[in-house]
Formats: structure tokens, C-alpha cells, sequence
């Protein structure tokens, strides 16, 4: 191949002046998303926090939305990919929607469109900064699927990004069974959070529930979990040893 | 502090592994104070597992043994040394040695090698003071917790310690929660696999449980076992011991100057 003429589209490609329109890395950040099936629908759950680096700046941030009638998506990583996000998905719904045929985009076909739009913004090599987790009930059938930055895709029973892909999945594995029952869900999908909560620094104690069955979708109200700190090793490390730490 | 750890691999053996300890603090005279610590037993040197069932649990004194994470050289080098540094201190003062005794000697050597030494342990005994439990990082900061977990499975580890464990538990109820957090590594986490070993140490008595559960056993064992072809030919079956050349003359005279 011709070296000099691959040499300016490679520039353009990754160039200094369009550096500005490309995601380099992410400013404001969510962290985890945890989603679990249960017997009549999904549950997801997410923290409120968006993170500036290393301040928890934002506390109010909803990461978990609803996505036409059979859906609900959960998102980690930039916010501002996660609203642009948004804004594609209120158009795919919309043009759904004026197709007025009875038909519904089912989360199937959310996700397959999510993750065509992350891989193709991957191979342009300016990635939408985000790990997704669609969620959604349609005629009775149950779906769960998880798209990240780079468009790797797949769908499982549980499912979580970041911090919960190390965290949460292995409690998720153990414990989780066909048929739980909501409270049964959620009481897991707490545990889940409680375990990011005390290890991941990103967290913060203030979370939403959200659940989609046939009927539809509900989302829950901020909440915050019940921590423990009374540890004996915790009220007096140095014990044996004063002077150290 | 980072609570993963993440050992660059240089060469050599690394052992990314879980060591999961776990601690009852009992309160009160009643009961002893039960320290069990546990490890898995995959030894990796990058992706290919160098030794499916080696040792993690390192003994240091008869009431304290340590777990090491990250380069093995490095974690059986430095257990050994300060495990020979306490027998002699043994010797020395003419009583059991201590938990921060160790937890000294090692923090103080790592430090002064600026982390290159890449060990992060997770140190355990009970002795005259108590049950101590203590983790102590590459560059050589310690912590004292009531349930600690280290390596590349540590978080999955850390997943069941964080949402199982409470206080006053019995023996039987902590190994098995022991057991269950390192399990939870050994199938969450890639560097880390096969077997559990489990060490229980209380006040007086130390139990060493290698090989405690072994939920990886090989699936598929040929019934027929080996067995030579047809076509070898078998010259001899005779052992023939070989003779010691040497012979040790009693009552000798010293050697000369």
C-alpha cells in the first residue's frame, strides 16, 4: 500500500484538530449497574452518583430510564454519552411510534440497536464512554442484555458493568435461581449494592430500584442502605500493638 | 490505598491468587478466639497455570502463618526470612512470638524495598494478646481487620466476606464461610483455581487442612490406566541396590592439625 496516501486519512483519523470531537476519556461518570431477571419481569439498580474524577459531584443523577413500553436501560460511564444515549433511543421510539402498525419495538431489539450504534462509534474511534444494561419484558418473554463501550454485547440472567462485573456477578452466580420473587430480587439486587457500596469508591448510599414486568415499568424512589461499622477489629486495631497503625 | 492489587508480571511465577482470611473476634473469656485463614492453590506464570496444587499457607510460627499473594519467589522468600527472624527472637527471649512481631518484621522489609519486593500477605495468629489478623501491601502498609482477602480473586472473595460475615461465629461456621469465599474466587476469577486449603489457628493448637475441599477434580480418568505396548520388550525386573563405597571407621583419631 501506498504509504503516502494512507498517511493523511490516518491524520484525519486520529488528528490533532479533531481531537476536540472525539471522547478521549470520560469527565462525569457513573458507576455500577446491577440487573437481575426475576419470575415476572427485570430489576435493575444503580446508584445516583456522578462522579468528576475523584469528587462526587453530582448526587442527583438517574442512570436507570425506561425505553419505550417493553424496556428499561440502566447506564454507567459518562453522563453525557448516557443523555446522548438517551436522545437516539427517544428518536428510535418516536419513529417507531409513528409507524403506528401495533408494533413495539420489544428490548431485543433496543439492544441489538444499541449495540450497533456502540460498535459503530468504536470503529470510528470516538466511543460513546458508557456500559449499558437493557432490560425488558415483551409478550411475556424476559430479556436481559448488557452492551459496552467497545460493542461487546451479550445477554445472560444477571448482569452487571464495572466495579459489579467484580463485585456483584459472583454473588449474582451463586445466588441467584429461576423464579425469584420480587422481594426475594430485590433483597439481592441490596446485597449486591451493599458490597459496592463498602468497596467501590465511586458509590454513593443512594440508590433507585427498577422494575419492568408485562404491565410496565416503575422506578423507584432515591433510598439509601443500612451499613455496619461496629467490627471489633474496628474499634480498636491497635490493641495489641500500641503505636502502630 | 488501592484495595486491588494488580502485580506486574516480570517473569517468574506469580501466584494472582486469593488468600482470604477470616477472623472471629469472640468477645468475652468464654470461647477462644479462632483465626482461620484460607487459600486457594493455582500457581500462574502469566496465562499458563505453573503448579495446579501448590502451598500459599507459609508457616511462620507454630500460632501464626501467613498467606502470600503476587510473585511466589517473593512471598516464600520473605516468609522464611522472617519466620527464621522469629525462632531466633524465640530463642532469644524464651516466649511464644507475637503477631505484630511479625507483622513488624515484615512491613519493615518490604518498605525498604520500595515495593519491589512483590509480596502482599495476609498474616494470622492468635497469640497471648489475642487473635490478630492483619494484611500487609507490596510497599509495606498494614492493616488489622476483622476479614481481609488479597490477589486477583480478592474482590470476589471480599464479595462474600462483605455480605456473609458476622461476629461471633463458630469454627465450623467460619471454615465453611472461608471455604466459600475463596471458592467464590477460584470460579470468578481466572488467576486463581483447583483446590482449598484451609489453616485454623486457635489459642495452643494449629490445624493445617491441606487440601480441605477439592471441588476441580479431573472429570475424565481412563479406566484401562497405562500400560506398556505390546511390542516393549521387558529385558530384566530385577532392583539391584547400589552399595555406599564409603566406610565410617569408628573411634578414628581426630584429624591432624
Amino acid at each position: 500500500m501506498n504509504m503516502v496516501d494512507s498517511a493523511p486519512a490516518m491524520h484525519n483519523l486520529i488528528g490533532s484538530e479533531s481531537d476536540s470531537q472525539r471522547t478521549l476519556y470520560p469527565y462525569v461518570t457513573g458507576t455500577s449497574v446491577v440487573g437481575i431477571k426475576y419470575k415476572d419481569g427485570i430489576l435493575l439498580a444503580a446508584d445516583m452518583g456522578g462522579s468528576y474524577g475523584s469528587t462526587l459531584r453530582y448526587k442527583t443523577v438517574e442512570r436507570l430510564k425506561s425505553v419505550g413500553k417493553h424496556s428499561i436501560i440502566g447506564a454507567s460511564g459518562e453522563i453525557s454519552d448516557f443523555q446522548e444515549i438517551m436522545r437516539y433511543l427517544d428518536e428510535l421510539i418516536l419513529y417507531d411510534n409513528m409507524w403506528d402498525d401495533g408494533n413495539s419495538l420489544g428490548p431485543k431489539q433496543v439492544h441489538n440497536y444499541l449495540t450497533q450504534v456502540m460498535y459503530n462509534r468504536r470503529n470510528k474511534f470516538n466511543p460513546l464512554w458508557n456500559s449499558l444494561v437493557l432490560g425488558g419484558v415483551k409478550n411475556g418473554q424476559k430479556y436481559l442484555g448488557t452492551v459496552s463501550m467497545i460493542g461487546v454485547h451479550y445477554e445472560d440472567n444477571h448482569v452487571a458493568t464495572g466495579f459489579g462485573n467484580h463485585l456483584a456477578r459472583p454473588l449474582l452466580r451463586d445466588e441467584w435461581h429461576e423464579n425469584l420473587t420480587f422481594e426475594e430480587g430485590v433483597k439481592l439486587l441490596e446485597k449486591c449494592m451493599r458490597v459496592l457500596l463498602y468497596r467501590d469508591r465511586s458509590a454513593v448510599n443512594k440508590l433507585q430500584i427498577a422494575k419492568i414486568t408485562e404491565e410496565g415499568v416503575t422506578i423507584s424512589e432515591p433510598y439509601a442502605l443500612k451499613t455496619f461499622w461496629n467490627f471489633a477489629a474496628f474499634q480498636n486495631p491497635t490493641a495489641g500493638a500500641e503505636g502502630s497503625w | 490505598m488501592t484495595a486491588s492489587e494488580s502485580m506486574p508480571h516480570k517473569g517468574g511465577f506469580s501466584f494472582d491468587l486469593c488468600k482470604r482470611n477470616e477472623m472471629l473476634a469472640q468477645k468475652g473469656l468464654k470461647q477462644p478466639g479462632f483465626l482461620k485463614t484460607g487459600a486457594d492453590t493455582r500457581a500462574t506464570e502469566g496465562p499458563i497455570v505453573a503448579d495446579k496444587n501448590c502451598e500459599k499457607i507459609h508457616y511462620m510460627a507454630p500460632n501464626i502463618y501467613c498467606c502470600g499473594a503476587g510473585t511466589a519467589a517473593d512471598t516464600e522468600a520473605v516468609t522464611d526470612m522472617v519466620s527464621s527472624q522469629l525462632k531466633l527472637h524465640r530463642y532469644h527471649t524464651g516466649r511464644e512470638s507475637r503477631v505484630v512481631t511479625a507483622l513488624s518484621l515484615l512491613k519493615s522489609h518490604l518498605f525498604s524495598y520500595q515495593g519491589h519486593v512483590s509480596a502482599a500477605l495476609v498474616l494470622g495468629g492468635v497469640d497471648v494478646t489475642g487473635p490478630h489478623l492483619h494484611t500487609i501491601y507490596p510497599h509495606g502498609s498494614t492493616d488489622t481487620l476483622p476479614f481481609a482477602t488479597m490477589g486477583s480473586g480478592s474482590l470476589a472473595a471480599m464479595a462474600i466476606f462483605e455480605s456473609k460475615y458476622r461476629e461471633g461465629l463458630c469454627r465450623d461456621e467460619g471454615i465453611k464461610l472461608v471455604a466459600e469465599a475463596i471458592c467464590s474466587g477460584i470460579f470468578n476469577d481466572l488467576g486463581s483455581g483447583s483446590n482449598v486449603d484451609i489453616c485454623v489457628i486457635t489459642k495452643g493448637k494449629q490445624e493445617y487442612l491441606r487440601n480441605y475441599m477439592s471441588p476441580n477434580p479431573r472429570t475424565y480418568i481412563s479406566e484401562k490406566g497405562y500400560s506398556f505396548s505390546k511390542k516393549t520388550e521387558v529385558l530384566l525386573t530385577k532392583i539391584t541396590p547400589l552399595r555406599e563405597m564409603v566406610e565410617v571407621i569408628e573411634g578414628a583419631d581426630t584429624m591432624e592439625e
